[in-house]
């Protein structure tokens, strides 16, 4: 019965807290004027289609290299952890049909990762989205097909060189004195192509291959019986 | 017709939840768990953040609920039905 009603009065209790938020609310008639500069910033200053990624990539690309260090320490908590025992894998029971199939679906998703983090200044999506595209690419190749071999060298090598890659670019700044992270390492080229905005097209595209490669490595880690 | 949406995904996400609390098997709690993320995606593409919404599909939806599955099994020893 106390049980009950302690659970009852906090749920009331967060529902006052939370009462002023509810009541209080109206629909933000203008960007804050922090928001604002961003926009402009990211339109004119950096040739940045998709505001998110020039926030993402160069306003808080500290708190993204961060986000980085953070997935890199888990990849290797996991791999020190299951270090042991890869030698069986989880498979499904294979048909010819499952093969085949996911043998040209595997190419297409990995298509259409590389797709999502070298547009990530275009269009939505960039380096997280992609690699962990292609990550599942590399699962459902794991899955369907017992003689998929997944070399380790190959993804220690591409995630390592990846994240030294980033951090240069992070360093190339401080050393043309123009900021850490800064974009502006590279020609900000025209508005709304491919190759503009800067280094961040290349930034997403090496974090992009590193989150990619680290995911892939903690399947194949976890995946192994 | 928005809010309309909103809110039948939210009663389905409240649902997903509370199954994946009540479910007796460990297997339906973390395919339940999935289903939360990817209703949250949807809510976050109609709300207007395709970039949210990619992150929470791939990220909370398929990788996350694989790697549990993975875990699960690990567990299990390959005990995978329960």
């Amino acid at each position: 019965m106390i049980k009950y009603l302690a659970v009852i009065v906090s749920v009331v209790g967060l529902g006052m807290i939370f009462l002023p938020i509810v009541t209080g609310f109206h629909e933000a008639e203008q960007l804050s004027p922090l928001a604002a500069q961003y926009v402009e910033g990211s339109i004119n200053d950096l040739e940045t289609q998709n505001v998110v990624t020039s926030v993402i990539v160069t306003y808080r690309g500290l708190d993204t290299l961060g986000e980085v260090t953070v997935l890199f320490l888990a990849t290797v908590g996991v791999g020190l952890l299951l270090k042991d025992g890869v030698k069986n894998r989880l498979t499904m029971p294979f048909s010819e049909m499952l093969e085949t199939t996911s043998s040209v679906l595997v190419a297409m998703i990995m298509v259409l990762g590389i797709y999502i983090f070298t547009h990530g200044h275009l269009t939505p999506g960039g380096g997280f989205q992609g690699g962990v595209v292609i990550a599942s690419g590399f699962l459902l190749l794991l899955l369907t097909s017992s003689e998929t071999k997944i070399n380790h060298l190959t993804l220690h090598l591409v995630e390592s060189l990846s994240g030294a890659a980033y951090v240069g670019i992070g360093v190339a700044g401080i050393v043309l004195t123009i900021g850490f992270l800064s974009p502006e390492v590279l020609p900000l080229g025209e508005f709304g192509r491919l190759l503009s905005a800067g280094a961040i097209p290349v930034i997403y595209s090496l974090i992009g291959l590193k989150v990619g490669s680290e995911l892939t490595s903690i399947l194949v880690t976890m995946g192994g019986e | 017709m928005i809010p309309v949406i909103v809110i039948v995904l939210g009663i389905v996400m409240l649902g997903a939840a509370f199954a994946a609390i009540y479910f007796k098997s460990l297997l339906a709690s973390i395919i339940s768990a999935g289903v939360i993320s990817l209703f949250a995606s949807v809510l976050y593409l109609i709300l207007g953040s395709p970039d949210v919404a990619m992150t929470e599909a791939t990220i909370g939806s398929g990788l996350t609920t694989v790697v549990f599955l993975f875990a699960l099994y690990r567990v299990r020893k390959g005990n995978l039905d329960d």
